[in-house]
């Protein structure tokens, strides 16, 4: 049921002027507190609202951050003099593969997505996120994952195949739980970051202000936007590779194995196509925090935003054609070489062009010294040298030398702390006031700075050398007399002076604070809405959701602060006592809907729990507990739906202030539901795509593909599995159909028939492969088959569930014809699973007869 | 403050070393070191640069700020300049990239290396002939001035073919065989190295390329091509039946003897090469020795058994044995 704002577009309303009533506005605050405030005592943890879940995944991903770094430090030392034994080779080569993993999985990316869940909504004067029982879920999903991944070098059991795990060292020597663990616990997490990327995209495209259109969007916003969206496509072809490595390690099915016409190929192709956008998923949000903190220094409002945006969004189309670059020695034709080197040069212009708005902005502005600044400044300086190296290393000719030596050990450190760490930093300096209420001291911060500056550079530039006298990456020691010993020694003793900052920070950061005074308000005169925050901090987030006419409201819009407060604004009040938000047009933030958000639940937890349990109990093979994991974290999610989600408010619609009445419920493309829904499926084809993808690299590189002697999966048993499956998809339409008909019964029946059909079809696509022997273990040829007939049948399995939860909401009265969100969603979902279905079958049955 | 800082450092180290890219002995390494000073150069540039005009931007009095200037600065900073700049460059990189790729013409020696978990089996064919002349491992004898084709493979996990002074490395993916050439320009030893992390001791996968006069590499050939010398003395002849009987020919081949084991290194005339174990040992009779005794020890992951158990009496005989076949 969508509705469009009664008001007309072009005039902004204008907020009440005149007095307010005192007892007014304190019964106002009163109500939202009682509805925003946080629980206390144990309770506390089962808190949802963006503000804590954003601590709490901030500080994570930090503490994991020190734990990578520690590792760094162990390797240093083992470096640090020639023929060291101060780590085994296995030892190290654990150091290192968690080293790398826990940098990217539990910390660049992580914290990213907690920084932004913590910011987002008070940039984008929001209650909260639209799915905070998501982002709470996310979360302890990331920290039970995080700890088990760290938690396994303890027991000498960590992953040993290196941040890339290339098989076959992965499938066939490696064959101790450590690469499992590395697989299932870090897809574990990558579910939750891809869950994360959804809420943020949802965030930024439907919880903007009223007026914020999209060409007033901060800059902060889009970077997210357009990193989310990179999250979405890059991160399922590594989970659809690691469904891959898994399933030959578990089962033998041989994707990796030449032997038995599998390609270790295949791994890298999947692993650079998420694992180069990874580089702009890190790197582009702490751009994002330059963009906001840059500004407010130089007192002036961002040039050249357009471009900024344009580059970004360009950064992040380039990003996915670029993979190949870390191919380059594995005996590509020349024709490649030189289109992924002219691709990877073309990355570095519209980075070039973000970075001379910065200057620009600089140059239009008068520059204020603080601490944040002397970050992005050290920053700049740094990441500079990474993206000149990067310009070096994108050239085929010079990779065949500096490929998987010191010299990109050296580039990457350049361009992530550069381009990522100092940025964070200086967000930390900046934001801390906000979040924390208290401003943090200058001294430390100039301290740790030139530690962190001095000890980088001590550390990194070296190795630029080392890589080219000949060191290659990854090797545990060396032997005196190549030319290699002094530079290691520098780098080491860099190193520690790099950690010495870090821990000048750290005692900054856990000091007790109590008797420092509180920071002013907006303590920088920054100019965007996050800066709205009292101090003490007020629960409720914004006291008032503003309507917004300019990129830098605290600025431009006069007396904006005051009115906020005062509750001029929109949904100033909770009387009917529920968490609510506004939800708005995608392009030119129409209000649409007051969205009412689910409360605290310890459900979300629960659920994490036993999702973790899943895949933890399957990285041992414990298969019993693994299975009654996998039901209970089902229950738990099927629960926390049933009692967050679609719920039916008491009335249609509301008053939210300045005249505007809304409605308290949408369902369809007006309901951010929806468009979650199509956000998640969109990911998860990416996935499906990849795994066709494969099928197809294989036929590449065989001569026959089918293999010659082996018959397909026949015609006739995909065929009607794929029948039976549209036949599902189409009732499960006519279904919604029957619902909005008002025709209970007609919307049971054809849910039932598609449920059935649906099973029917699995089955029949499932048995395919069986009835024509087709043997995973013997050929890839099979094992491709068998991923695509399997992957399409879960996904028909997980529609019947959906099919029985709707009939089951209906019957419970929760679903009507009007309150219709379940089954609008699952007529999407169904949408997705009908296209896997036909693609799976034109893939299985149609391309042997074609080729 | 950077310059002041890193320039010491860049004197500091030299380019010299066995296993320098920059230290070049080749025709290859030769042309992307000279690629490598043009691109450090122009980096330097850049960088100083950079670092200027972001002081020049955070000193000019605001008020002298005019739109049009800002946006030349972004046009031209970042669009036309980097286009211009990345263009040279990308058109002078490339160029170079056809001469890197390029074989020798077919029908010339090619040597087939095979990584193994954790060494290098090499194979010569002389006049790219189907069968290989003789085997050896860990050890490349190349003529100087002329084209070689290497044929790479890899019977277990991914490994990389590095040697730096004579040119770029190349992946060894199971599967696959992948092709490089190398011109050596200086006869000399440089040292490579396995470049793909290949598990336990990948530290530990080295190899000698020699570079000699053609005459000297023919010279070379001829004998690596007999089969094994008969033992000298009574305690390598004791070696040599100790070596039969014991199953060290499961493994090893040493031609013109029983032993004809194909799992591990071809040993016909290891007592001709310079180290042992991909660079791990001197090839002496206490380096055999040692080997012999305690491999995995030395090298983690090794597919050689240790001996330890062995009477020490048999390890000599052997070491003195095998240093014997030349």
């Amino acid at each position: 049921m969508t509705q469009r704002s009664p008001r007309a577009s072009i005039e902004d309303p204008e907020p009440y002027r005149g007095p307010i009533d005192p007892a007014l506005r304190r019964a106002q605050e009163e109500r939202l507190l009682r509805v925003w405030e946080n629980p206390r005592g144990l309770r506390y943890w089962s808190a949802v609202n963006n503000t804590e879940v954003g601590r709490w995944y901030t500080s994570t991903a930090f503490l994991f951050f020190l734990f990578g770094g520690v590792l760094a430090l162990l390797m240093r030392i083992q470096l640090a003099i020639p023929d060291n034994d101060f780590l085994s080779a296995d030892q190290y080569n654990q150091v290192f593969t968690l080293h790398g993993s826990v940098m990217m999985f539990l910390f660049a990316v992580p914290i990213l997505e907690a920084v932004s869940i913590l910011l987002l909504p008070q940039m984008l004067g929001a209650r909260d996120l639209p799915f905070p029982r998501l982002s709470a879920y996310g979360y302890w999903c990331f920290l039970i994952g995080g700890v088990f991944v760290c938690g396994s070098i303890f027991f000498d059991a960590a992953p040993r195949g290196g941040w890339f795990m290339y098989p076959p060292l992965t499938t066939k020597v490696q064959t101790d739980v450590g690469a499992d663990i590395w697989l299932l616990g870090l897809s574990f997490i990558e579910v939750a970051s891809i869950a994360a990327a959804v809420e943020l995209i949802v965030g930024v495209l439907k919880c903007r202000p009223p007026g914020m259109r999209i060409n007033l969007i901060p800059l902060y916003s889009w970077y997210i936007l357009v990193v989310a969206a990179m999250i979405l496509f890059a991160f399922p072809p590594l989970i659809a590779g690691d469904l891959l490595m898994e399933l030959e390690r578990l089962l033998d099915w041989p994707f990796f194995d030449p032997a038995r016409g599998g390609d270790p190929l295949l791994w890298q192709h999947l692993f650079w196509i998420f694992g180069h956008p990874e580089v702009y998923i890190v790197f582009l949000p702490s751009i994002a925090l330059v963009a906001m903190i840059l500004p407010t220094f130089a007192r002036r409002p961002m040039v050249g935003y357009t471009w900024v945006v344009l580059a970004a969004v360009g950064t992040g189309f380039l990003s996915f054609g670029l993979w190949v670059h870390h191919m380059f020695t594995t005996g590509l034709p020349g024709i490649s070489l030189g289109f992924f080197s002219a691709a990877s040069q073309a990355v570095a212009i519209p980075t070039g062009i973000q970075i001379f708005c910065f200057l620009a902005t600089l140059r239009a502005g008068r520059v204020v010294r603080s601490v944040p600044m002397l970050y992005v400044f050290g920053g700049l300086a740094t990441f500079v040298v990474g993206g000149l190296t990067g310009v070096m290393v994108a050239l085929a000719p010079f990779d065949f030398q500096a490929h998987d030596s010191y010299f990109v050990v050296s580039h990457l450190h350049y361009v992530l702390i550069g381009g990522t760490v100092f940025p964070l930093v200086a967000g930390l300096y900046y934001f801390y006031p906000m979040v924390r209420g208290k401003l943090l001291r200058e001294r430390p911060g100039r301290i740790a700075f030139w530690l962190l500056f001095v000890g980088f550079n001590l550390t990194f530039f070296p190795m630029h050398w080392t890589g080219l006298l000949g060191m290659q990456r990854r090797i545990f020691t060396f032997p005196a007399g190549l030319g290699w010993d002094r530079l290691n020694l520098i780098s080491s003793v860099g190193a520690f002076v790099l950690a010495a900052g870090f821990v000048v920070l750290l005692v900054e950061l856990l000091r007790p604070r109590g008797r420092d005074p509180w920071a002013p308000r907006n303590p920088w005169g920054a100019g965007t809405l996050e800066w709205l925050g009292e101090n003490p901090e007020r629960p409720w987030g914004v006291r008032s959701v503003p309507e917004i006419d300019s990129r830098y409201p605290l600025w431009d819009q006069p007396d904006f602060m005051r009115e906020v407060d005062e509750g001029r604004f929109y949904l100033p009040d909770a009387e009917e006592g529920e968490r609510e938000t506004l939800v708005t047009s995608a392009i030119d933030a129409e209000p649409l809907q007051c969205l009412r958000l689910p409360g605290n639940t310890f459900l979300t937890l629960w659920a994490a729990i036993a999702t973790g349990g899943a895949f933890i109990f399957a990285t041992f093979e414990w298969w019993w507990p693994t299975l009654l994991s996998t039901v209970a974290a089902f229950a738990f999610i099927v629960a926390w739906l049933w009692t967050g989600t679609s719920t039916i408010p008491e009335k249609p619609t509301k008053q939210v202030g300045l005249g505007l009445t809304l409605p308290l419920y949408a369902s369809g493309p007006a309901s951010v539901g929806w468009w979650a829904m199509l956000i998640t499926m969109l990911g998860d084809l990416t996935a499906f795509v990849s795994l066709v993808f494969g099928y197809f690299f294989y036929w590449t590189i065989h001569a026959e593909f089918p293999p010659a002697g082996t018959t397909g999966p026949g015609v006739l048993w995909p065929v009607i599995g794929g029948a039976l499956l549209l036949g599902a998809w189409a009732l499960t339409i006519l279904a919604r159909r029957c619902n909005r008909l008002e025709s209970g019964f007609a919307f049971q029946l054809s849910l039932v028939a598609a449920g059935v059909l649906a099973v029917a079809g699995a089955a029949a696509l499932v048995a395919a492969p069986r009835l024509t022997g087709l043997d995973p273990t013997r050929h890839v040829y099979a094992a491709i088959v068998w991923i695509l007939v399997v992957w399409t049948a879960v996904h028909a399995g997980a529609g019947v569930a959906m099919h029985l939860y709707c009939m089951a909401r209906r019957a419970a009265g929760r679903l009507t014809s009007r309150f219709d969100i379940d089954i609008a969603n699952v007529a999407l979902y169904w949408h997705f699973v009908a296209f896997t279905a036909f693609v799976t079958v034109a893939v299985i049955a149609g391309f042997p007869l074609v080729t | 403050m950077l310059v002041r800082l890193l320039l010491p450092l860049a004197l500091l180290a030299a380019c010299d070393g066995p296993q320098s890219a920059l230290d070049v002995a080749g025709r290859d390494a030769e042309r992307v070191a000279r690629l490598w000073w043009w691109m450090a150069a122009g980096a330097a540039v850049v960088w100083c640069a950079m670092v200027a005009l972001t002081v020049a931007c955070v000193r000019v009095d605001p008020r002298r700020h005019r739109d049009r200037a800002a946006r030349v600065l972004i046009i031209g900073g970042g669009t036309v300049v980097p286009v211009v700049v990345l263009g040279a460059l990308l058109g002078y990189g490339l160029a170079s990239t056809p001469e890197l790729l390029a074989l020798p013409p077919p029908g010339g020696l090619v040597v087939a290396v095979s990584g193994e978990q954790f060494w290098w089996r090499v194979r010569y064919h002389p006049n790219d002939s189907d069968v290989a002349a003789f085997e050896l491992a860990n050890e490349i004898w190349l003529p100087v001035g002329e084209r070689i084709e290497l044929r790479l493979s890899s019977p277990d996990v991914i490994h990389s073919f590095w040697a730096p002074s004579l040119g770029g490395k190349m992946d060894m993916t199971p599967g696959r065989v992948t092709r490089i050439a190398l011109e050596p320009t200086r006869t000399g030893v440089y040292r490579g190295a396995c470049a793909e992390y290949c598990g336990d001791s990948h530290a530990f996968m080295n190899f000698d390329v020699v570079v000699v006069e053609r005459a000297e590499l023919v010279d070379w050939m001829e004998r690596q091509a007999l089969p094994a010398a008969a033992p000298a003395s009574e305690e390598a002849a004791r070696g040599q039946r100790f070596f039969l009987a014991d199953g060290c020919g499961a493994c090893h081949t040493i031609r013109g003897t029983a032993a004809d084991g194909v799992v591990g290194p071809d040993l016909t005339h290891v007592g001709s090469r310079a180290r042992l174990a991909a660079g791990m040992l001197p090839r002496d009779r206490a380096g055999l020795a040692r080997w012999i005794e305690q491999a995995d020890r030395i090298k983690p992951g090794s597919h050689m058994p240790m001996f330890g158990m062995v009477d020490r009496s048999h390890v000599t005989a052997l070491a003195a044995y095998l240093d014997g076949l030349r």
